[in-house]
């Protein structure tokens, strides 16, 4: 009893102290980024230590980026967001006012540091023949991806699907409709988050494709050499920006306002963008663009600003409890 | 049928039911609990070394600690005070906080874990006086011993009142008509009856504090290195397909757990000894 009380105080004095000691940043972020961070954030401290004098720490918190959303409005003190959804940035605005409406012109491109797109994983030697988004609709196809209802990738892939048969029946909303519904029903797994979708995929086998963003099926291909996956991407696409913000509320309150931003500036740096292009994110900066084309198939991206007006509209139209997305899986059911 | 098929049928039904359940403990308990071990050393001595001494992994376990070492002293003072308040006193409402004190057990551990978010997080009645003073509660190892509190808080009670009950009132009674005083009543009379009981909800909260994962889930925000207890750290590192990892911290709650486990035996096995 009386050793655990020791090293209960002990524990107590070194948590307490820890934030004392030096200059921190905590960078909430979405689910899989982790081994992205893991790598940027040394090189970044490495340089700010070079530039200022001053030693850093950078603390990560990863999940689901509504979640992430969720928790920095209840209180989590995070200094700059990573996401891969601009809506979850967009709330933080709205519901708390913790960082001004324009935040997507304080950064370059949209303050999207790097961009991804959603791609197919199928089997080894593909033996469904998939090549494009029409393909996914047609019978004995088993899909699997995410609840988009939870899961921001999942959003992607609904809305990259929809903009496609769009495009494909001259923006005839009612066939698009129609095709995204026999798309849905080729569903055999709804997980809620991407990982879970892997599993299933990978470790369950189900399904013949894995709809997730591009970086993340060059992920599962490397960490899993010996199924031989392989890798699809549609001719065209929807855009995936990952944006970025400090979060200016608690910068101010934690006093981190120069780090911060220096921080998310560092992501657009050549080094930052290099990492990025070997964690397989499409990059803006032009070196590094060409350095790794051959990485990155040609396809065509559309913004999903400009195929459904705007990401408020997608969210109440489509997303909504009762929108379309719900009445397109009940339809499908039947 | 006659009385020699019968008796055959049971010959054969009692080996069947035998076998039965142990093969259904084998599967769903052993089986389970030395995979466990296995995938864990599937990295090797050198892996498992490495993968304990990760600072996270370090930093996880010492939380995981802290916020049982917290929880403990707590409960064990709180649920002291209530069992000796509903057993030795009648007041209104005695039966009501009873109830009340089974709340925990009721209510799953994210809606415990929702519920103090919403109370203390920064949309909460108290943000402002929180903020004023700069105290984070939610998001900070703090909101982690809060929830805890909650969700163990009944352990300690559970044992303590039905044993508080049989023994009755009358040596203590007795003690007060001699001329103790209320806390030599506690210290001399009623703690050396109830010490085994006492010890063995210690046990119990101690196994839960330990092991919490949903409303500690809810009010962590996982900062790695800062708010991660080792249930959750779990679940991260099989998220990082780091099974070898995420096997070793298993390894490591099952360890407790056996552990805690042996000494509830020993500890029920004195109790029963004592009566």
């Amino acid at each position: 009893m009386h050793i655990s009380k020791k090293l209960a105080l002990l524990l107590f004095a070194t948590l307490l102290s820890a934030p004392l000691a030096a200059k921190e940043l905590l960078n909430s972020s979405y689910d899989i980024a982790r081994e992205l961070f893991a790598e940027i954030n040394p090189l970044f401290i490495a340089h700010w230590q070079q530039q200022t004098g001053e030693t850093l720490t950078i603390n990560q918190s990863h999940g689901g980026s509504s979640r992430q959303a969720q928790a920095i409005l209840q209180g989590l003190r995070a200094d700059v967001v990573t996401f891969n959804q601009s809506t979850d940035i967009d709330v933080l605005h709205q519901r708390g006012n913790l960082l001004p409406a324009n935040w997507r012109e304080r950064l370059a491109n949209n303050a999207s540091p790097y961009y991804s797109t959603m791609a197919f994983l199928v089997r080894k030697g593909n033996p469904k023949q998939i090549s494009s988004w029409q393909d996914l609709a047609k019978p004995g196809i088993g899909l699997v991806f995410p609840n988009p209802k939870t899961s921001g990738n999942a959003r992607y892939t609904y809305l990259g699907a929809y903009g496609d048969a769009l495009q494909r029946f001259d923006n005839d909303d009612a066939k698009a409709r129609n095709w995204v519904k026999t798309f849905l029903a080729n569903v055999v797994v709804f997980d809620t988050g991407g990982r879970g979708a892997t599993t299933s995929f990978v470790e369950r086998g189900l399904g013949d494709v894995l709809i997730t963003f591009e970086s993340e099926v060059n992920g599962i291909i490397k960490q899993y050499p010996d199924q031989q996956f392989e890798r699809v991407v549609p001719p065209t696409n929807v855009l995936a920006e990952f944006p970025v913000a400090w979060i200016d509320r608690n910068i101010q309150r934690n006093g981190s306002e120069k780090q911060a931003k220096a921080y998310l500036e560092f992501l657009y740096s050549k080094a930052a963008q290099q990492v990025l292009a070997r964690h397989f994110y499409r990059v803006h900066d032009a070196d590094v663009v060409a350095a790794t084309a051959a990485q990155f198939p040609a396809t065509k991206l559309f913004k999903v600003e400009d195929v459904f007006s705007s990401w408020d509209a997608v969210q109440s139209n489509h997303f909504a409890n009762g929108g379309v997305l719900d009445q397109l899986l009940a339809e499908g059911k039947r | 049928m006659s009385q020699t098929a019968l008796n055959s049928s049971r010959r054969w039904i009692r080996p069947l039911l035998i076998s039965l359940g142990v093969v259904l403990t084998l599967l769903l308990l052993v089986v389970p609990l030395v995979f466990i071990f296995v995938a864990a050393f599937s990295a090797g001595v050198g892996g498992v070394w490495q993968n304990l001494t990760e600072p996270d992994m370090l930093h996880a376990i010492g939380l995981t600690l802290l916020v049982a070492g917290l929880t403990v002293p707590v409960n064990l003072i709180f649920g002291t005070l209530i069992a000796w308040c509903v057993t030795r006193f009648s007041f209104p409402g005695r039966r009501l906080l009873l109830t009340l004190i089974d709340i925990p057990f009721a209510v799953s551990p994210v809606v415990a874990g929702l519920l103090y978010l919403l109370l203390y997080g920064s949309n909460g009645p108290f943000a402002n006086i929180l903020e004023q003073h700069d105290i984070q509660l939610m998001f900070a190892w703090p909101g982690l011993v809060m929830v805890t509190v909650f969700v163990s808080c009944p352990f300690v009670v559970r044992e303590l009142v039905p044993l508080m009950s049989t023994l009755g009132t009358e040596q203590e009674e007795a003690a007060v008509l001699l001329g103790a005083s209320g806390w030599q009543v506690f210290w001399h009379i009623t703690l050396p009856n109830i010490r085994w009981a006492l010890l063995y909800g210690v046990i119990l909260t101690n196994a839960r504090a330990v092991g919490e994962f949903g409303a500690v889930s809810v009010v962590s925000g996982t900062i790695r290195g800062q708010t991660n207890t080792l249930p959750l750290h779990i679940e991260l590192l099989q998220q990082d397909y780091n099974t070898a990892g995420a096997f070793i911290a298993a390894a490591l709650l099952t360890l407790i757990a056996i552990a805690t486990l042996v000494v509830k035996a020993v500890l029920q096995w004195k109790l029963a000894r004592q009566h």
